[in-house]
């Protein structure tokens, strides 16, 4: 384990000068390649409004001070003050969000590796016939959806026509349970809150399935292409030799054999799930990160959408680094 | 004689255009989609039946022989602003990715070339940025950008210039210390020849299946923001804005403004990822299963 320990040190250290790389990106491109003041004011505004914005920003400093009171702030934990509605700091307005958006990208994360995989599984075993040729496509025509026609497409069969579920929002009106973790699925089955958990439930489906098919197609090629290989490999073969089931040679002895390529692009296709999560969210009113952020670059809240993206980013580099972690965990060979 | 010769060019020809691998389908069709909307784009004041801006009937009227996919919400022809807008999806994926291309191409070769601390550096911003969840990304430059073609365009650029950079820099390490390389500094060639003369030729062939995927990545970047009301200034036909704009009327079952636009989304985007697909499939043979 000893060896498992400097691992995880080393890989942490390296993640230190990717943080302090990807913050200065953010700072570059909120401060030198945008405005903040005339991104807030809108450009044209008189002097003495601009000189206060700038006062209040600290931006009438030199740029290299700047920076260092942004880093210092940063390591703080404090993400500056909201410009907009009552100037709450911005950590608690992620805070506010953050659970709904965990919510979403929990369940459609699933959606796709439950759809993914079972797909791959049938194109698999299918070799060459129509069911392979079909998931193939699938899997490359996922690729190509437009996250929000996927949302609309489902909101007018299953929310207009059926009427059989809502089409945005989070939980019905009045009816959000009591908030222990945020996450209403978990909290309403916490309070015993049933009426709660059905809403919430019913809210889930549409976004996280838009979001799921999104995300599924890759898992369906992974899924086939190394389960073809394994499945040609010469266990299988005695498997069926010794006239095992179905189920078991797949499941059992192939599809566990196959599972740790699609282990790692769990781990790559984590940006994606974030980037289908914003626009997710906007396509079903979902208050989670990406409606906050669309809301705050409308209302120009400058600070706000600094905070959101740092917060993106430490999220990001926090997860790899789990990843990698996990995988040195798993297989011994990683850790070099 | 004559006959049979003609006939053999011909019957060798449509061989050739109809293709019997399963994969070589993928290309062809992903080909005749791109081309299909290139022409549209091209042609769109040939095709459109109105002006694509200007109010032509009542608002929100229903698809019809006057109207073949309905009107929005300002009375504006749907099918004329689906046409016209292939010319801004075509107009900035073209843009964008040439920049990015360009960009990406260039500071791989010279980082992975002259190596050093300029590489290190290089490599990881770079990496930071690949990092980086793009859209997010290409959200906040396209805000702080502000509306615009060449904007938007850069806004999409900067999250594809990491892929471009890190395929040729790597290729570039390898083949610098190749023997042809060596050769060639050993009679005096100079650093400028070698990388442009004798490692770019070797590199370009790698580029088509990354540039025909990132395509594909660009439309729906694009698509996304313009979605978001980050794209081009209002009256412009866009997709993303018009599945924007008829994404209000869905809840009274107006599905025809928001339905088409997001349609031809997907279907730009399909075209370019089963061209790049198929290539990457034929170019890289060891890569079929």
């Amino acid at each position: 384990m000893a060896s498992l320990r400097v691992y995880v040190i080393r890989r942490v250290l390296v993640a230190i000068p990717m943080i302090f790389i990807l913050l200065g990106i953010v700072f570059f491109i909120m401060r030198v390649v945008g405005d903040p003041v005339s991104a807030i004011l809108g450009g044209h505004a008189p002097q003495e409004q601009i000189e206060r914005i700038k006062e209040q920003l600290g931006l009438n400093k030199p740029i290299l001070f700047q920076f260092f009171d942004y880093l210092g702030q940063l390591l703080r934990g404090d993400l500056g003050r909201s410009l907009i509605w009552g100037q709450r700091p911005v950590i608690s307005e992620i805070w506010d969000h953050f659970p709904a958006t965990l919510e979403l990208s929990i369940c459609a994360f699933l959606v796709s590796i439950l759809v993914g995989i079972f797909t791959g599984i049938i194109a698999a075993t299918n070799f060459g016939r129509f069911f392979d040729h079909a998931f193939r496509l699938y899997g490359i025509i996922t690729y190509g959806l437009f996250i929000p026609w996927i949302g609309i497409m489902l909101q007018l069969i299953f929310g207009v026509y059926l009427g059989v579920l809502p089409i945005g929002g989070r939980i019905g009106t009045l009816m959000e349970p009591e908030t222990i973790t945020g996450l209403y699925v978990l909290d309403s089955l916490l309070t015993l809150n049933m009426e709660s958990f059905i809403s919430a439930i019913r809210h889930l489906i549409l976004p996280s399935l838009t979001l799921g098919i999104y995300l599924s197609g890759i898992y369906t090629r992974l899924t086939r292409t190394h389960l073809i290989e394994v499945l040609n490999k010469d266990f299988i073969k005695s498997a069926w030799a010794r006239g095992l089931p179905k189920r078991t040679v797949i499941f059992k002895h192939a599809l566990k054999n196959a599972f740790i390529p699609i282990l790692t692009m769990m781990g790559l296709q984590f940006a994606l799930l974030l980037v289908g999560a914003v626009l997710t969210e906007i396509t079903f009113s979902w208050p989670g990160m990406g409606t906050l952020l669309f809301e705050r670059i409308t209302y120009r809240d400058f600070t706000t959408v600094q905070g959101i993206i740092v917060f993106f980013a430490l999220i990001v580099i926090t997860v790899s680094l789990l990843v990698d972690v996990i995988y040195a965990y798993i297989d011994p060979r990683i850790r070099y | 004689m004559k006959y049979s010769i003609s006939r053999f060019i011909v019957s060798n020809i449509i061989k050739n255009i109809f293709p019997r691998k399963g994969t070589e389908y993928f290309v062809l069709v992903g080909f005749i989609l791109v081309l299909l909307i290139i022409l549209m784009a091209i042609f769109a004041p040939f095709i459109a039946p109105y002006d694509p801006i200007k109010k032509v009937g009542e608002i929100l009227e229903r698809p019809s022989g006057k109207f073949l996919l309905g009107t929005d919400g300002l009375g504006r022809d749907v099918l004329s602003r689906i046409i016209f807008g292939a010319r801004t999806a075509v107009l900035v994926t073209f843009l964008a990715v040439s920049i990015s291309l360009s960009f990406g191409v260039l500071l791989g070769l010279l980082s992975g070339y002259t190596g050093g601390k300029f590489d290190t550096v290089f490599s990881l911003v770079m990496d930071a940025m690949y990092s980086f969840p793009g859209l997010i990304l290409a959200i906040v430059l396209a805000a702080m950008l502000g509306p615009g073609i060449l904007n938007t365009a850069m806004a999409i650029a900067v999250i594809y210039t990491p892929t471009y950079f890190r395929m040729v820099r790597g290729l570039v390490l390898s083949l610098k210390e190749s023997l042809f390389v060596e050769a060639a500094r050993a009679i005096g060639a100079k650093d400028r020849t070698i990388v442009f003369k004798y490692i770019f030729p070797n590199v370009i062939s790698s580029i088509p299946i990354v540039l025909s995927l990132n395509a594909a990545d660009a439309v729906l970047t694009l698509a996304a923001l313009s979605f978001l009301g980050l794209g081009l200034p209002a009256p412009t036909p866009d997709w993303g804005f018009d599945l924007r704009a008829g994404h209000a009327y869905l809840a009274s079952r107006i599905w025809w403004p928001s339905t088409f636009p997001g349609l031809m989304i997907v279907i730009l985007t399909l075209g370019f990822s089963l061209l790049g697909e198929g290539l990457n499939e034929i170019l890289n043979p060891e890569l079929r299963r």
